[in-house]
């Protein structure tokens, strides 16, 4: 047994597709060793910018020949099939044997050496690479990532004779792309790795982020400053350099009058840095970048040329933010009209008065205790920075930027967190107004065209903006008819689009919404651990469209039903309601006829006692209680089925005994729709 | 860097990559004399890559982009620049490094500073082209744009076509140790580039921002386009394609003027796609094209 080592050579991989080549090389590497029957110890993959390097442990010497009997066709089988047959066992007629009319084919296979089906892995790999984007360069027909140079392909110290389109398997590699240009001969997996790492280069991606993790922090620490953590920041800087030298730079402190939120994206996106805090918390005007070299005079040319470059960036920056502070918010939302939100519904503009109208809405409603007009000033403003230059260069910064501005502005603190977190699940009553009334107009907007999230695709978020506006509700105790919020929005956009068409689909399209948010809370709650079929069991009550009343329900019932009683209850409402629906009782009057029984008497008191006191439980929206009144059912309904036949030969007795059942699962139905509980 | 006295002036720096290139077998072509957004617009590089030929140049192209003027306040935004393109047809295999050389050749020590090369996907969707590479950074600024092409005009490249595009302004800037575009120094003989080119910025902003005639411009651009019909019909893939430029040029300075709205935008760039793609396909029937 002897170690296998491949690496795959090539120009500049892009960081980002780098962690899914690793994982592809190692599942195509298992899959063709595996198909062949040849036996590995553990697979490592590891990546470089320039190279794709797999390792496997123990590989076996080879594989053993076999013999293989396949069965094949009946041999009144039309020609076809036989034809078939024998290509795929790659035998002819006179090969098989015929046993009692079907032929069978006996297959011999060779034993193969562990190096040829080596050689046809490495081959593979390199055929059926599935990268994302791959690329021809020069004259060659094969297709990589990026132009592919060398391969190296060791079985222990042997070399696995391979040749693809003109590249052939060696054991000569480079290092550093400039400490070490010149090759490198690897002796065997086992030197692999050090060799390298003599050339500068750290194969193993996993230290190449520690460095950068560890040297980034103490580069900031020995300026008494703290490294802002950013763990995709780490792994892409891990994935551009294979020689890794953080290093501390300063820049101009005056540039922290832009906001914070922009200093740190121009640095993060634009140049790779990572940034620093200060003792207090605040911006420190210092970043740390990854260099790939080990420079002569310890990184000063590199830091003077980066500060030079995040200085050109910053100062295009401040001069967005300087522009944009000058023009009041009131004279940017003038241009949204100009803007289409989207070519069937209007412009931003249109959807800014329809933002206003039920973030109003909510307030003078009740449902949101906040100053209405607050509400409606942030629903106005809110849109305004998608014109600003800063948006423009950092569309990710939308809302932030307006925030800022708004409160340079001279608006509101209220007005201004509205502005700021309207993308968000906010709780400050008039930023969750706006958030709301943003998320439930999209929403509502998108289906009122019929344009509904399908299978995959949702081009316009609004399974995401269901769940934010569900968080919202829920966790600031939004007491909502979320029906009337529907209709109310929908109105709004039927109102604005002056076509009776959509004013006529409104009543269509308003319980479609409403399952599809029910549909939305069943995921985010079971994420939350709540049992789906439990939420189905409240939903299918019809008319509960309060969230916070619903999910109330959802957690009492979901208490209940895992307890004893509970789960003894649910399986007797089984039985009542199974009994029902086999006689399609459709409940009658009928109560009459003497000599009750004990169990039918004890019964009927205990609904006399339970159905009310659950009754005034869910009125006061107390579920829990209303579940223990139901609990008390629970012993008079086991004694009944017990005792008493329901099928009685009198009809008289008979009805009756429907009757109660009906009585008893429509009292344990206000709570929920037992029928829909699973177990 | 900082070593003013040692650096290369901008001119020098022209002659520096021309020496270089010509030296590894390049033609060293002249700008093309049309007004054009980016070196990559050159018929040496966008007819040449198409077709079998191998085919090696190098040249300066003046690019203007009447969007980005600024009226020569800003210190590194111009409406025109110059970029420095080189195409190797087919990429050989050793062209990073003869990227990297020339870099040494004009003064910058990569054990010194830090060269990376960073994921950056190439596409004009006004020549229907496309290409994989990536933008080349010396101590975080991107100096160079490194281009495989694999599409123009949305024709398969076969062989591929290797480029190279410089942009000579930020590269000198960065080795003369300058912040401002305007502070260049031209020469070794006291004149620098605002010398040069402010006048011409700040005009050319005012023409392309304030004053250029936009009912002549929205004229002119569908005489162009309508001229490159007209040289498709004779067969002519060569004036064809420079009135596709031409086309070009006139819409980016629409755009400047803001009188092109969103949505036409996009039929606007669909119509100059349409002309460059079919001068493409009227040279690949031609004998320096045909790949028979």
């Amino acid at each position: 047994m002897a170690d296998f080592l491949l690496e795959l050579m090539s120009e500049e991989i892009p960081a980002r597709m780098q962690a899914g080549a690793r994982n592809e090389l190692a599942r195509i590497f298992a899959e063709c060793t595996s198909e062949a029957g040849l036996s590995t110890g553990v697979i490592d993959a590891h990546s470089t910018p320039r190279r794709l390097v797999l390792i496997a442990r123990d590989v076996a010497e080879g594989t053993q020949a076999s013999r293989e009997e396949i069965k094949g066709p009946r041999t009144s089988a039309p020609e076809q099939a036989l034809d078939g047959f024998l290509r795929k066992t790659g035998l002819t007629r006179e090969q098989l044997e015929e046993r009692d009319g079907v032929y069978f084919a006996v297959v011999d296979r060779a034993g193969k050496a562990a190096l040829e089906i080596l050689g046809e892995t490495v081959k593979r790999i390199v055929s059926d690479f599935p990268w994302p984007k791959s690329m021809r360069w020069g004259s060659e027909s094969l297709r990589w990532i990026r132009p592919l140079h060398g391969i190296v392909a060791m079985l222990g110290e042997e070399i696995v004779p391979v040749e693809i389109d003109g590249l052939t398997a060696g054991a000569t590699t480079v290092g550093h792309r400039f400490h070490h240009p010149g090759p490198i001969t690897v002796g065997s997996a086992a030197d692999y790795l050090e060799k390298l790492r003599a050339c500068h280069v750290i194969v193993d991606q996993e230290e190449r982020e520690r460095i950068i993790c560890d040297g980034a922090k103490a580069a900031a620490a020995k300026a008494k400053l703290s490294l802002l953590a950013d763990e995709g920041l780490v792994v892409e800087n891990a994935g551009l350099t294979e020689w890794p030298v953080p290093l501390l730079g300063e820049f101009d402190g005056d540039f922290l009058d832009v906001p914070r939120e922009v200093i740190v994206l121009t640095m993060r996106t634009n140049q790779k840095y990572f940034a620093c805090t200060a003792s207090d918390g605040g911006l420190a005007p210092a970043f740390v970048c990854v260099a790939n070299v080990a420079a002569e005079d310890g990184g000063v040319a590199i830091v003077e040329g980066n500060r030079r470059v995040l200085a050109a960036r910053l100062a295009d920056a401040r001069f967005f933010w300087e522009q944009d502070l000058k023009v009041p918010l009131d004279e940017q939302v003038k241009k949204l009209g100009g803007i289409v939100f989207h070519e069937k519904l209007g412009s931003v503009a249109d959807k800014v008065d329809r933002v206003a109208k039920l973030g109003r809405w909510l307030a003078d409603s009740g449902v949101i205790k906040a100053d209405a007009n607050a509400i409606e000033r942030a629903s106005r403003l809110a849109k305004a920075d998608l014109v600003t230059g800063m948006v423009g260069e950092f569309p990710e910064l939308q809302g932030v930027i307006g925030g800022y501005l708004a409160e340079a502005q001279g608006e509101g603190r209220p007005v201004a967190h509205a502005i700021r977190d309207q993308y968000g699940t906010p709780r400050e009553p008039v930023s969750a107004a706006v958030a709301l009334a943003d998320k439930l107009d999209t929403i509502c907007a998108f289906f009122g065209v019929g344009l509904r999230p399908t299978g995959s695709k949702d081009p316009f978020a609004l399974r995401r903006a269901a769940i934010g506006s569900i968080e919202i509700i829920v966790s600031s105790g939004l007491r909502l008819s979320l029906t009337s919020a529907i209709r109310g929005a929908l109105a709004n956009r039927a109102a604005q689009a002056k076509t009776t068409e959509a004013a006529h689909r409104l009543d269509s399209t308003a319980p479609e919404i409403l399952e599809f948010f029910a549909d939305r809370l069943k995921v985010q709650q079971r994420e939350a651990g709540v049992r789906h079929d439990l939420v189905d069991a409240v939903f299918s009550l019809g008319g509960e469209d309060d969230l916070v009343r619903l999910l109330a329900r959802v957690m009492a019932l979901q208490n209940f039903v895992e307890t004893e009683e509970g789960a003894n209850l649910l399986t007797a409402y089984k039985r009542a309601a199974n009994i029902l629906k086999k006689e399609k009782w459709a409940g009658t009057s009928g109560s009459g006829g003497n000599a009750l029984e004990e169990q039918e008497k004890a019964l009927i008191a205990a609904l006399d006692n339970a159905g009310p006191k659950a009754s005034a439980a869910i009125e006061k929206e107390d579920f829990t209680s209303a579940m223990a009144a139901l609990a008390s059912l629970r012993g008079p309904i086991d004694c009944f089925f017990d005792h008493v036949t329901v099928n009685d030969p009198d009809p008289v007795k008979r009805e009756r005994r429907l009757n109660l059942l009906t009585r008893f699962r429509d009292a344990v139905n206000q709570v929920a729709d037992f029928s829909k509980i699973e177990g | 860097m900082g070593h003013s006295r040692l650096s290369l002036s901008f001119q020098d720096l022209i002659l520096t990559l021309h020496n270089y290139w010509g030296a590894r077998g390049c033609v060293i072509l002249q700008p093309y004399d049309m007004e054009m957004g980016a070196g990559t617009f050159h018929p040496a590089t966008v007819l040449r890559s198409l077709g079998p030929d191998s085919w090696k140049a190098a040249y300066v192209q003046p690019c203007r982009r009447p969007t980005d003027g600024r009226y020569g306040e800003n210190p590194n935004r111009l409406g025109h620049y110059y970029q420095y393109q080189v195409v190797l047809k087919p990429s050989p295999d050793d062209l990073q490094q003869l990227y990297l050389g020339s870099l040494v050749e004009i003064g910058i020590d990569p054990l010194k500073h830090d060269i990376r090369f960073v994921e950056d996907d190439w596409e004009s969707p006004t020549l229907g082209a496309w290409g994989l590479g990536w933008e080349v950074w010396c101590d975080g600024m991107e100096v160079t744009q490194f281009t495989y092409f694999q599409q123009v005009g949305g024709f398969e490249c076969r062989p591929v076509t290797g480029e190279l595009t410089y942009g000579l302004e930020r590269l000198a800037m960065y080795i003369q140790g300058v912040d401002n575009v305007f502070d260049l120094r031209f020469n070794d003989s006291g004149v620098s580039y605002g010398d040069v080119f402010l006048e011409n910025e700040v005009e050319m902003s005012t023409y392309n921002f304030e004053v250029a005639d936009t009912d002549a411009l929205f004229d002119l651009f569908k005489k162009a386009a309508a001229e490159c019909e007209h040289c498709l019909d004779a067969k002519l893939p060569i004036p064809a394609y420079e009135q596709a430029i031409k086309a070009s040029h006139l819409f980016n300075t629409l755009q400047a003027r803001g009188v092109i709205s969103v949505a036409e935008r996009q039929a606007y760039i669909g119509r100059v796609r349409d002309l460059a793609k079919a001068a493409c396909g009227a040279w690949l029937e031609t004998s320096k094209g045909n790949n028979a």
